[in-house]
């Protein structure tokens, strides 16, 4: 059984189809890449898994469950299902540490002293020991970005959604967030990114989703995706993006 | 020095020079040409009399405690009722549409109507259906006026405090599994209060000054106890040293809210 | 021939226009010629104006304002009426009446910034108590326990202060209408009027209030004379207070009052 599947999802803006029927299996462990133009459909479906929009048709499992029902309380999915966003969002009037902490209280109900050890070693892990009691303007954009994963990490879930996590940072900085991910995959972690880093995806991914409008138009291993690609569309763009 | 840096320094001192020059000649014209106006001298014996401001001064500032203390005990229920209109205006469970309908209605009323008429409504007309003492002082329900009225502008600063608050805040806070409740109160909330701090500020100094609208139902306040002198000594400076008390509170009030919305923009920047 | 009769009409006309105006000690001093621009209050309140509408001359000092015309050698037609407030009447600058008429009590203070006229009527103190406290008896110590309202403008303000000097602060307002208001609201037990005024709202305006009292007038350190309020240095003044003068010697005066104003003698002295 995978550890996510996702059956003919289709969401709608208005009149605009962002995603038009998608199919998706993610096994455990599995990291999944997406790649595609923007306004291709990736952060929507993103978006859509962790149940942050109401999706129309078609329908999402989780450990083969359908978490996709409409009136099914969204909560509960959202603590086993993290997601990282472009543009950090951590919250900027607490520190650091307060950010990790305030959804493992509110949602895990623990207090501060019993998550204390717990936090303490996952930034220790992703060398932010010494910036816990930082607010985030204090902070570079890496680090805020590594901040949010372990804000992510601290409700312990079972899949991490990764939404152009690099994408807002300085070039020189894109590389200390992406060691945490190859990290996260060495753990184990069930994992699907939307990225347009092709050279990390390429050699950290395990499947490749080229999204175009709406549509995964080809997958498959990265090797066969960026080697031998079958649509033209596909080729267009990886001619693009390679340059 | 460089070459540029000798322009600016030059360009400065210029400027100084001007802006001295100017204000002298605006203070000095002030000074020597308003006491030429033919009616001057009635003028400043009706409204600047220092004798009449030094045997009124300490009544007044004594009366002036009463403003304070209403103001005391207003701004907080502003602040806890302005917010609780303003999360009822944003309802969105369908049980709570009457609330919503209700926060709608309040602030369309009480920012509709002059405050002077909220207080003599309130004031008189509650007291009129029958309380018994002391639950029918005009202290409480021309305070309840001055709540009502300033709850309504306060609610409507904090919606805006809300609506300047990035979705994508709420949408972080929601994805690590919190309810809508905890996204308000836990992410959303401080940062509306603290983006409409200065707004705020403003408000309160409204508030300081209307407080005096209570004198209209009893209370002698700074603005009535200038008003009896006035009329005892037909003297309008009593109300000059009631304004010259306001100010003395206002304007650090006033600097100091311009000093937290520059700082805001600033960090907005 | 129709010539010189028209030369003659037109003599005779002329003076006796002249006669009728120019003789008058009035004449020029006027805001404008030939007309009496008097001031009341907005609204003019009973019985010294009837139903705010001084032009009718009814109540005591309408009455008294178109005798004071009269005598000064103003038809009726030429009494202009005009509002205004206790703020208007002391503002510097030019005023907008040759007289103002609205129960002014002339105090020195006062009259070091505008000018008053020779009294045309002394008012006594009255205590207005609300319907609950009609019982109270008519002592100082008996009235100190009341809880007190005045208007702001008046001199019962001070008054209250000096003579009855109450338990807890009083409460003011900013006219008639709103001391009203208060004792109805039950949020006053008693407030200090002329006597006229008092007995007035008490009749009309406020069901079941009573005036329980009135203040001797030696024991007023100040009793309220109530005068015309003139611009200060007003040349008229002199005009006005012969007017005056020869109404309370012919004892016009004293019928105005005794036709307009209710006989206070039933109303007991404070001790």
């Amino acid at each position: 059984m995978p550890k996510l599947e996702l059956q003919g999802v289709v969401k709608r803006f208005g009149d605009r189809t962002v995603c038009d029927g998608i199919n998706l299996t993610v096994d455990e462990g599995q990291m999944v890449c997406l790649i595609g133009a923007s306004g291709s459909g990736k952060s929507t479906l993103l978006r859509c898994i962790n149940l942050l929009e109401p999706i129309e048709d078609g329908a999402i499992f989780l450990d083969g469950e359908d978490i996709s029902i409409p009136g099914l309380n969204p909560q509960s999915v959202r603590a086993r299902i993290g997601i990282v966003f472009q543009s950090f969002n951590l919250f900027p009037h607490m520190t650091a540490l307060e950010n990790v902490m305030l959804a493992p209280r509110r949602v895990r109900g623990l207090t501060r002293a019993e998550l204390q050890p717990e936090v303490e070693a996952l930034f220790a892990r992703f060398g932010l020991a010494d910036r816990m009691h930082n607010y985030p303007d204090q902070l570079s954009g890496g680090q805020q970005q590594r901040v949010a994963i372990v804000r992510a990490l601290a409700m312990q879930p079972e899949v991490m959604l990764f939404d152009e996590i690099t994408s807002a940072l300085d070039p020189q900085l894109v590389g200390e967030v992406l060691d945490v991910l190859l990290m996260l995959k060495k753990q184990g972690m069930t994992m699907v990114m939307a990225t347009h880093e092709m050279g990390f995806a390429r050699e950290a991914a395990d499947k490749i989703c080229f999204l175009d409008s709406g549509r995964i138009i080809e997958e498959g291993p990265p090797e066969a995706v960026f080697d031998h690609p079958s649509h033209q569309t596909t080729q267009a763009f990886l001619a693009r993006a390679l340059k | 020095m460089t070459r540029r840096e000798r322009y600016e320094a030059h360009q400065r001192r210029r400027s100084l020079v001007i802006a001295t020059i100017s204000t002298v000649t605006v203070v000095a014209a002030i000074y020597f040409l308003v006491p030429l106006a033919p009616g001057w001298s009635k003028v400043q014996q009706s409204f600047f009399n220092g004798e009449t401001l030094v045997k009124t001064f300490p009544k007044l500032l004594e009366a002036f405690r009463i403003n304070v203390m209403i103001f005391l005990w207003s701004a907080p229920a502003i602040a806890v009722l302005g917010l609780l209109i303003a999360l009822a205006r944003d309802a969105k469970s369908p049980a709570l549409f009457p609330l919503r309908i209700f926060g709608a209605a309040f602030t369309d009323i009480f920012r509709g109507v002059p405050v002077i008429l909220t207080v003599y409504l309130i004031g008189f007309g509650i007291p009129g259906l029958g309380l018994p003492r002391p639950w029918n002082s005009p202290y409480i329900w021309g305070s309840l006026a001055l709540i009502l009225t300033y709850s309504a502008y306060v609610a409507e600063i904090f919606r805006s405090g809300i609506d300047s608050v990035h979705h994508s805040q709420r949408a972080a806070a929601l994805s690590l599994g919190l309810s809508e409740r905890q996204v308000m109160r836990d992410v959303v909330l401080p940062q509306a209060i603290r983006n409409v701090v200065p707004s705020q500020m403003n408000m309160l100094i409204a508030l300081q000054k209307d407080v005096s609208l209570l004198s209209f139902i009893g209370p002698v306040e700074i603005f009535r106890q200038a008003g009896v002198f006035k009329s005892l000594l037909a003297n309008f400076t009593p109300y000059v040293g009631a304004a010259i008390i306001f100010l003395i509170v206002t304007i650090p009030a006033t600097r100091y809210a311009d000093h937290l919305m520059a700082r805001q923009m600033r960090e907005r920047r | 021939m129709s010539k010189t009769l028209t030369i003659a009409a037109s003599t005779v006309l002329f003076l006796s226009t002249a006669a009728y105006a120019q003789d008058q000690c009035a004449a020029g001093k006027t805001l404008t010629d030939g007309k009496f621009t008097i001031a009341t209050g907005n609204p003019a309140y009973y019985p010294w104006v009837l139903d705010d509408a001084p032009e009718s001359g009814e109540g005591f000092e309408a009455a008294v304002a178109y005798a004071v015309a009269e005598e000064m050698g103003f038809a009726a037609d030429d009494v202009v009426w005009v509002r205004s407030s206790f703020d208007e009447a002391i503002q510097p600058g030019a005023k907008e009446f040759d007289v103002n008429m609205q129960q002014y009590s002339i105090t020195p203070e006062r009259d070091q910034v505008i000018d008053f006229s020779t009294p045309y009527y002394t008012a006594p103190m009255a205590v207005l108590v609300s319907p609950n406290s009609t019982e109270t008896a008519p002592t100082l110590e008996a009235l100190k326990g009341l809880q007190w309202g005045a208007v702001g403008s008046t001199t019962a303000v001070p008054k209250l202060a000096s003579i009855i000097q109450p338990d807890s602060d009083p409460l003011l307002y900013g006219d008639n209408a709103d001391v009203n208001a208060a004792m109805s609201a039950n949020q006053i037990d008693a407030a200090l009027f002329d006597l006229p005024t008092a007995l007035f709202l008490s009749a009309v305006m406020i069901e079941g209030s009573k005036v329980i009292g009135q203040f001797p007038a030696d024991e007023n350190d100040n009793p309220d004379h109530f005068g015309m309020l003139m611009e200060e240095g007003n040349p008229l003044k002199a005009c006005v207070d012969e007017a005056l003068a020869a109404l309370m010697a012919n004892g016009k005066l004293a019928d105005i009052e005794a036709k307009w104003l209710q006989d206070t003698t039933g109303v007991p002295l404070i001790k």
